[in-house]
């Protein structure tokens, strides 16, 4: 049966999760910095951990968000193919939902159009990027993940050649986590796409970012590539916004999908300790 | 460790006492700008126009706040990754700034001008924003309010926390803390 949801009740959620996202770090990052903060060997590393944990529970008061930074908004749509959209347009619901939110929420606008010549302030921080799954069902789930810019500018894509095997995709991973260093903010979540298309690849690597942090994939297989890189990356020496320490990473999330018998694409998005995204069932 | 409280502007007795890794609390007037604003810093320099502001002594802050709220100075105030300066921060060293906080590494030219001029640069926590704020007394546009986020701002900071990542012996505390906790060859 065909469900009927509203776009003002869209725009008006996706106003809410802009501003719950920049004010209310989840309870899976905040537990996943605890940790981290009673292994930290550092006392450089505590320090900033401890400062990090005490910018959370100010922010979480609601006057201040937690960064400055509050991002491009990216949001995750999985509409239900039994919804039927009324009172207008699903993407322009979602973004003037952005456009309420970051103004009510006091939240930074930054976004510039033309990006290689004028980069004119939107005002608004609008257009939000858009992804769009059709699923069963009749419900419409909004996942809203702002990305700050300094994590965001710290991608990277390669496309191996099949011959690099597992031990390859590892080897790169690390190393594009090395050469990062402080700019991302650590310590870090690590995304990881393996497979599919140059557009697939870091879809899913960013997609991997959404996952409560630390939750290993269900796969054992990718699970324990995921541990193995993580404990790589935690030797690299970085450490809490790149002072030196052991907390380079939370997490390392690893999503694969497959490829062509040429291709093993694979992509590397990483997110700030600053890790948002709220998401509503509709 | 106890941390160096300074005062700005900062004179050369000051920065030779500044030391890779040391943390400082600073109080007085800091400027901010990002991209955009050194774009224009620079482009203006070139011109051979004046600057909004005297940089001689001064700190150059890389950040972008968020709104500030109703009776709020600032909003949000943390750090901005600093390479993006880097092709413009040697060209205000030359003129007398004495001081960058960002995160993130500098450029080995921004190194070099850095021991040159006799200057510092200095890291925040990057996405401690909300606690820095509180350390921010006052905030004014002075130039380029077209800009929005990216705008020119003063502002009056009171123990305003930060680490000394390049100093002007050539030192760096990213290298140094990473040397000491690596686990890995190379």
């Amino acid at each position: 049966m065909v469900r009927e949801v509203k776009t003002e009740i869209i725009t008006s959620e996706v106003a809410r999760l802009c501003v719950e996202a920049c004010y209310y770090l989840g309870d899976d990052v905040l537990a996943a910095l605890k940790k981290a903060r009673a292994n930290e060997p550092s006392p450089v590393g505590q320090a900033v951990l401890d400062q990090i944990l005490q910018n959370a529970e100010i922010a979480s008061r609601g006057e201040l968000p937690l960064c400055q930074d509050t991002g491009l908004t990216v949001v995750f749509l999985e509409l239900g193919q039994e919804v039927h959209i009324v009172g207008g347009s699903l993407y322009e619901a979602i973004q003037e939902g952005v456009r309420k939110g970051y103004r009510e929420g006091y939240l930074r606008k930054s976004v510039v159009e033309k990006p290689f010549s004028a980069r004119i302030n939107t005002g608004d921080n609008t257009p939000a990027v858009i992804h769009t799954e059709i699923v069963p069902g009749d419900r419409l789930k909004i996942t809203v993940a702002p990305k700050g810019g300094g994590s965001e500018n710290m991608s990277y894509l390669r496309m191996f050649s099949p011959a690099a095997g597992r031990q390859g995709i590892i080897d790169w991973v690390v190393e594009c986590v090395d050469k990062s260093g402080a700019n991302p903010c650590p310590p870090i979540i690590v995304g990881v796409g393996i497979g599919g298309t140059i557009e697939q690849t870091t879809l899913i690597a960013k997609k991997a970012l959404l996952r409560p942090v630390g939750q290993p994939h269900p796969d054992p297989e990718v699970a324990e590539m995921e541990a193995e890189i993580l404990e790589r990356v935690n030797k690299l020496g970085i450490g809490p916004q790149g002072l030196g320490g052991r907390t380079t990473a939370l997490a390392v999330h690893v999503e694969t999908f497959p490829c062509h018998i040429a291709s093993m694409p694979a992509a590397v998005n990483i997110q700030c300790h600053s890790a948002r995204h709220k998401e509503v069932v509709i | 460790m106890a941390a160096i409280e300074i005062t700005t502007p900062l004179t050369d007795e000051v920065i030779e006492q500044l030391h890779a890794g040391d943390n400082v609390l600073i109080t007085g007037t800091i400027y901010v700008g990002r991209d955009a604003a050194h774009k224009r810093l620079v482009a203006a320099l070139d011109a051979g126009e004046e600057l909004p502001f005297d940089p001689r002594g001064q700190i150059i802050y890389y950040m972008g706040p968020s709104p500030a709220r109703p009776g709020r100075p600032i909003g949000s105030a943390g750090p901005t990754t600093s390479y993006r300066m880097d092709p413009y921060a040697p060209r205000l060293l030359e003129v007398g700034l004495k001081g960058m906080i960002g995160k993130g590494n500098r450029s080995q030219p921004v190194r070099e001008a850095m021991q040159k001029y006799k200057a510092v640069y200095f890291a925040a926590i990057g996405g401690a924003a909300a606690l820095i704020a509180n350390s921010i007394k006052e905030a004014e546009v002075i130039a380029y309010p077209d800009l929005g986020a990216e705008a020119l701002r003063r502002l009056r900071v009171e123990d305003f926390p930060a680490v000394v990542v390049n100093d002007i012996y050539g030192n760096d505390a990213y290298e140094m803390g990473k040397a000491q906790y690596r686990e890995v060859d190379g």
